[in-house]
């Protein structure tokens, strides 16, 4: 099997969902400059609310695609609902307050969320149920899943659709204008509440889908799982220059690929008795004896890349790939 | 002939396509009210952001007090010797207006956290001399009954006052003034204008953008006009009030 | 100090209420006491994140990876683990340097920036920590992974061990009244830095970042000296946590946590040091105060537990960030400042 290209596969798959949930973060940042810490859990309770349905579901004589499509049509509107919940009843009163008040109402709504979302589901999480058979195809020595491939279609299609919305549409102006100036845009007609609130919206039925998607990939969906991926998704926004709609999407796939190779060769890389000279009566002596390993650090540090690339990101080029250099309006 | 205080050469100035200042040089001698004048959006708040280190320029030096400024960040600046106020003020709001002053002094004195903790007998010395040099500094503006009220219960022209304390605090040798009478009523502005003189008999340059052309014309010794980013003259009021370019650039403007 | 007799007898009045305070509240079960010592480690956090965000206004969602470092620079240097065995004074101040120094390497590359990379990174910050701790076993065992670091040395002054009961003196009762010590010394630091040249420079980086670099401020080194500060106390409660509890392990150092100490620091009022404490206060007793009202309660009335008192109880820290953001966001004891500065002229 071509380990290096089965990453890749994987990386892309993952860094798909990042993208998209990514999207969520950077629109919202985009225009009132808010890291809506709460975007994570909106991920997570639109799987969880697919997933409880699809589960409540399976027993029944419906076919399977219609089954998944009804717990993607029950998460997709409760969440944009809770996205413009958020904003209405969380943050807008908090607009014109110091920076910190909406950040730490931000913080705030993401626990209570995340253990509404305990109360409701319990703390085990819900499996997909096996509905439908997930085939495998083998492609130049790996292997990619039905699954994946749903997951890299689903998130392209939905990044070339906000792409169109938000550069093609007059509505999309509207969201550029905003976020570019609120008073400005404001001025000339464009009623900036509404591009708030629907930046929201938007973010979270994008945020439902990736919710959807994330879950069936791993198989279960649980209370927790929006924390980790929320961190790495707004990472993602970072790398590609927070604020902008295509960095989002290129952040997501760089990071998932970093991730997945990072995590794919780690261990081999940080082998000591794979180090020259180490094994064979070399410097490691005999614990490297029979071809044992030494392995300072194994796929367990996964989630330890998204930050590494985010300090990183900070240190070298804070503004992102793609992002313009931002300086402080004086 | 006087000492020059303030030399810039060339300063230029871009954001993304459009070029804010385009290669200004002026010169500031010590102890005038030096006048910067322009129609909006000419570049005078953008050329005080670069004198005071909040913008990165794109070009030019400048040579303050004989030495070369490093631009590179404002805390520098202000301990150079070059104290700003801000078009649409910036106090902190939650600190008493004694405190706003004290922050000032800030860059003259130097107790570290251990000074603070241990409460040595150097730190309470200074810490005291802070606090008689803010009162004292109240006093000149004349705001000193509003010492212990909070920056933002105050009146707007006493805020106004109180920003050019704490600017006097950090003892500049140049004190820029952003639009200092914007937003004043007749009497205000007459206040203001008693200050900023009071402020040159005490041997304090001062760098003035104003909107209100009779104010400026009245107070300055010399007079600098930018339009789209250029200086288009430079001179005693008299003589620039007769320049044609600076009479066409306000027309210019107005006109629309 | 011209200290009046009201507020002299005042002080004293206090000062006895807080001595005698163990003894009345073993008469209700060491546990009790047990429950103090961790409600008065819960301020110490709480006034060390409040130089951080009352103080400088910087968001700090990760402040529990600095007590857990303190924690285990504790427990590595003070149990069997590594046989290693140095006295606690020579400990806490390591502990204290290592989370600073931990909170500079952080913030360096972060404070030149917009205030929230910090919140965010903090954030990140605390899951790596705990990634690290459940980890650091394999190859090399450092941190003994999920299963944590046990029998960790106590305080020990030659033969005086905080952990021997001694007469009245219960292992606790000692420990409260070295964490009431150490609480007045963290008390008066905050209180002097708060009234000085640096304390000064913080709330008006807080209050405008802009005014206050023009105003001659190094913003930057000025808040990374507040984030080191910070951190370093957390070190410092890491430490004591660690000899108390005689026991580490990564499942203490969650995010909750974190939110937990940051509920403390905003209900009370960022910035207003009482304010911080009355809120550490409630807060960390509110777990008791469920098990008294709440848990009854819905056993009477449902028959079986519905909110489990976990949950609920950050719902309640959740409600309190958003509910005090929104309502009251100097906190549910707003400082004063016209008494500050009544205090002020008094010395």
């Amino acid at each position: 099997m071509d380990i290096l290209l089965q990453q890749i596969i994987n990386g892309l798959t993952t860094g798909s969902v990042y993208a998209v949930v990514a999207l969520g973060y950077t629109m919202v940042y985009g225009v009132i400059q808010l890291i809506n810490f709460a975007h994570g859990e909106v991920v997570m309770i639109g799987a969880m609310v697919a997933f409880a349905v699809i589960a409540a579901l399976a027993g029944s004589a419906l076919p399977p695609a219609v089954i998944v499509l009804a717990g993607v049509l029950a998460a997709v509107p409760a969440c944009m609902l809770l996205g413009y919940g958020l904003e209405r009843i969380a943050y807008r009163p908090l607009r014109h307050a110091p920076r910190l008040a909406p950040l730490i109402t931000a913080i705030g709504m993401s626990i209570i969320l995340q253990h509404l979302a305990l109360l409701v589901w319990g703390r085990n999480p819900i499996a997909f149920p096996q509905l439908i058979e997930n085939p495998s195809y083998g492609i130049g020595g790996a292997a990619i899943s039905g699954v994946q491939i749903a997951i890299i279609a689903i998130s392209l299609l939905m990044m070339g659709g906000l792409s169109w919305l938000v550069y093609r549409t007059r509505f999309g102006i509207a969201i550029r204008a905003t976020a570019e100036n609120v008073h400005v845009a404001s001025l000339m007609g464009v009623n900036a509440d509404r591009v708030i609130a629907a930046t929201f919206v938007i973010g979270a039925a994008l945020g439902a889908m990736a919710g959807v998607m994330y879950g069936s990939y791993y198989g279960i969906a649980h209370y927790t799982m929006g924390f980790v991926l929320g961190l790495k998704a707004f990472s993602a926004a970072v790398l590609g220059g927070i604020g902008n709609i295509p960095g989002a999407m290129v952040g997501g796939l760089l990071l998932g690929l970093v991730e997945a190779l990072g995590t794919g060769y780690i261990g081999d890389y940080t082998d000591l008795c794979r180090w020259p000279g180490a094994a064979e009566g070399g410097w490691m002596g005999e614990r490297c004896a029979d071809g044992a390993h030494f392995v300072l650090f194994g796929s367990n540090y996964q989630d330890v890349f998204a930050f590494l690339m985010l300090i990183l990101v900070l240190v070298l080029r804070p503004s992102g790939l793609l992002g313009e250099r931002v300086s402080e309006r004086a | 002939m006087t000492n020059v205080l303030l030399e810039a050469r060339g300063i230029g100035k871009r954001f993304g396509g459009v070029l804010a200042l385009k290669d200004v040089s002026l010169t500031i001698r010590c102890g005038e009210i030096y006048g910067l004048i322009g129609p909006n959006g000419a570049g005078k708040t953008t050329l005080f952001n670069v004198f005071t280190g909040l913008y990165p320029r794109d070009g030019g030096e400048v040579e303050f007090a004989g030495k070369p400024l490093q631009l590179d960040s404002p805390h520098r600046v202000a301990a150079a010797g070059i104290a700003r106020t801000f078009q649409n003020i910036r106090l902190f709001g939650n600190m008493t207006a004694r405190e706003n002053v004290m922050v000032g002094r800030h860059v003259r004195t130097r107790a570290g956290v251990f000074g603070a903790i241990l409460r040595s007998r150097a730190e309470r010395e200074e810490e005291a001399a802070i606090r008689r040099r803010a009162d004292e500094l109240l006093h000149y503006v004349g705001i000193a009954d509003r010492a212990d009220d909070l920056a933002r219960n105050l009146a707007y022209g006493d805020q106004r006052r109180l920003e050019i304390a704490r600017a006097l605090a950090t003892e500049p040798q140049l004190l820029a003034l952003d639009e200092p009478a914007a937003g004043m009523n007749a009497t205000e502005t007459a206040a203001l204008r008693e200050l900023i003189e009071g402020l040159r008999r005490d041997g304090v340059t001062v760098l003035l953008i104003e909107h209100d052309v009779k104010l400026v014309m009245g107070l300055c010794n010399r007079v600098a006009v930018l339009d789209h980013g250029e200086k288009i003259a430079e001179d005693v009021p008299e003589v620039v009030r007769a320049n044609p370019k600076v009479i066409e650039a306000y027309l210019g403007t107005s006109a629309h | 100090m011209g200290w009046s007799v009201k507020h002299k007898l005042g002080l004293v009045a206090v000062a006895v209420a807080l001595i005698a305070l163990p003894f009345v509240l073993a008469m209700a079960g060491t546990a009790w006491v047990r429950i103090t010592n961790f409600a008065v480690l819960f301020i110490l956090l709480s006034l060390g994140l409040n130089i951080v965000v009352g103080f400088a206004g910087l968001l700090d969602l990760g402040y529990v990876a600095f007590f857990a470092v303190g924690a285990y620079v504790y427990a590595l240097l003070a149990s069997p683990h590594f046989g290693l065995h140095l006295p606690f004074w020579v400990i806490l101040p390591i502990g204290a340097l290592v989370a600073g120094l931990a909170g500079a390497v952080l913030g360096a590359p972060t404070l030149r920036l917009r205030g929230d990379y910090l919140a965010i990174v903090t954030l990140g910050f605390g899951e790596i920590v705990r990634i690290f701790m459940n980890n650091l076993s394999a190859p090399l065992n450092i941190t003994n992974g999920p299963k944590g670091i046990n029998l960790i040395d106590p305080f020990r002054i030659g033969d005086f061990s905080f952990a021997t009961t001694a007469g009245a003196l219960s292992g606790p009762i000692k420990y409260y009244y070295f964490l009431l010590i150490v609480l007045l010394a963290v008390i008066v630091i905050n209180r002097r830095l708060q009234d000085s040249r640096i304390g000064r420079a913080w709330v008006a980086i807080r209050e405008d970042e802009v005014a206050a670099k023009a105003a001659g401020i190094d913003t930057r080194n000025i808040k990374l000296l507040a984030f080191a500060m910070g951190a370093s106390f957390g070190g410092i409660a890491g430490g004591m946590f660690a000899a108390i509890q005689g026991f580490v392990s990564p499942e203490s150092f969650i995010l909750n946590e974190s939110i937990m100490i940051l509920a403390m620091v905003v209900l009370g009022g960022m910035g207003n040091i009482w304010g911080v404490i009355a809120g550490a206060l409630l807060l960390s007793f509110m777990p008791e105060l469920l098990r008294y009202t709440v848990e009854p309660a819905q056993k009477a009335l449902f028959g079986r537990m519905l909110v489990d008192p976990e949950v609920l109880r950050m719902l309640i820290f959740g409600f309190a960030l958003v509910l005090t953001m929104r309502f009251r966001p100097a906190g549910l004891w707003p400082e004063t400042r016209h008494r500050r500065e009544l205090d002020a002229d008094r010395k």
